[in-house]
């Protein structure tokens, strides 16, 4: 199961520019499962995505927009991306700045929608 | 928030502002309270000061029977609220804190400011002599003066 999961993550990390990527438990905010470079701090990032999720989502509903379906927070040196996906699970990617986003958020998808 | 020692008041409230807990607990491994934030009743912080206390030194016993180290920390996460439980060791002691939070916060939010709330308590510890040991004859008045000093009566 575990084995998996990690498994689901290999696509995004391959995409040039991922520092990283993650499947993390939404409510919780700590990791389930990881692949990261060195550097990347996965459960600081895990539990902070997750509340930053969470916070995104409370804006969307107010807006009466629904839940959010990817989030992309830039960065200077880089972005945070994530998908929500079933099973109250998010997948996360660190990306470098010069990444092509299209193509993680393709991944992101993909991974979220192998979870399900 | 309420403390005893005022070293702690400011790695404690950042805590709490970073990790957006509900309740926090700071106390000794004997469960005198150093700090409390949250609790509006004297009996409640007497009580679960008293229940982290025992649920710790049971663990670790526990953990001791096991022939495995000691538990890093319990967590229990129920439908609203979840609970974050764990010793920690600052200069001159050995002290428990007990997390209560909600659905503004969560275990990985709580995990990781904990670690910070702990690296900034060893920083900020003053240096000086271990505390007297606590005997269970000074256990009531200490507490009790412990909970007039948190809750101003």
């Amino acid at each position: 199961m575990t084995a998996g999961i990690g498994a689901a993550l290999e696509p995004i990390t391959r995409v040039r520019g991922v520092r990283g990527a993650m499947i993390v438990s939404a409510a919780e905010g700590i990791v389930v499962a990881e692949s990261v470079m060195e550097g990347v701090d996965a459960q600081a990032v895990a539990a902070l995505a997750a509340g930053l999720a969470a916070r995104l989502r409370r804006a969307t509903d107010a807006a009466g927009r629904g839940a959010p379906v990817f989030i992309h927070l830039e960065a200077e040196a880089g972005a945070i991306v994530a998908v929500p996906a079933e099973r109250d699970l998010l997948v996360v990617a660190v990306t470098q700045a010069d990444v092509n986003i299209g193509l993680v958020r393709l991944e992101l998808r993909r991974a979220a929608d192998r979870l399900a | 928030m309420r403390v005893i020692e005022p070293w702690v008041a400011e790695p404690l409230h950042r805590f709490l502002s970073e990790s957006s807990a509900r309740l926090a607990l700071l106390m000794t491994a004997s469960g005198q309270v150093v700090a409390q934030h949250g609790f509006t009743r004297a009996l409640d912080v007497m009580t679960a000061s008293a229940l982290g206390a025992a649920i710790v030194a049971s663990t670790e016993e526990l953990a001791r029977q096991m022939g495995a180290g000691p538990f890093r920390a319990l967590s229990h996460q129920g439908r609203a609220q979840g609970l974050f439980l764990s010793a920690f060791t600052v200069p001159r002691a050995r002290w428990i804190v007990l997390v209560v939070y909600d659905s503004d916060s969560s275990l990985g939010l709580v995990q990781l400011f904990f670690d910070q709330l702990v690296r900034e308590l060893q920083a900020a510890a003053p240096e000086g002599e271990a505390p007297r040991d606590v005997l269970a004859a000074d256990f009531e008045s200490d507490l009790n003066a412990s909970l007039r000093s948190l809750f101003g009566r």
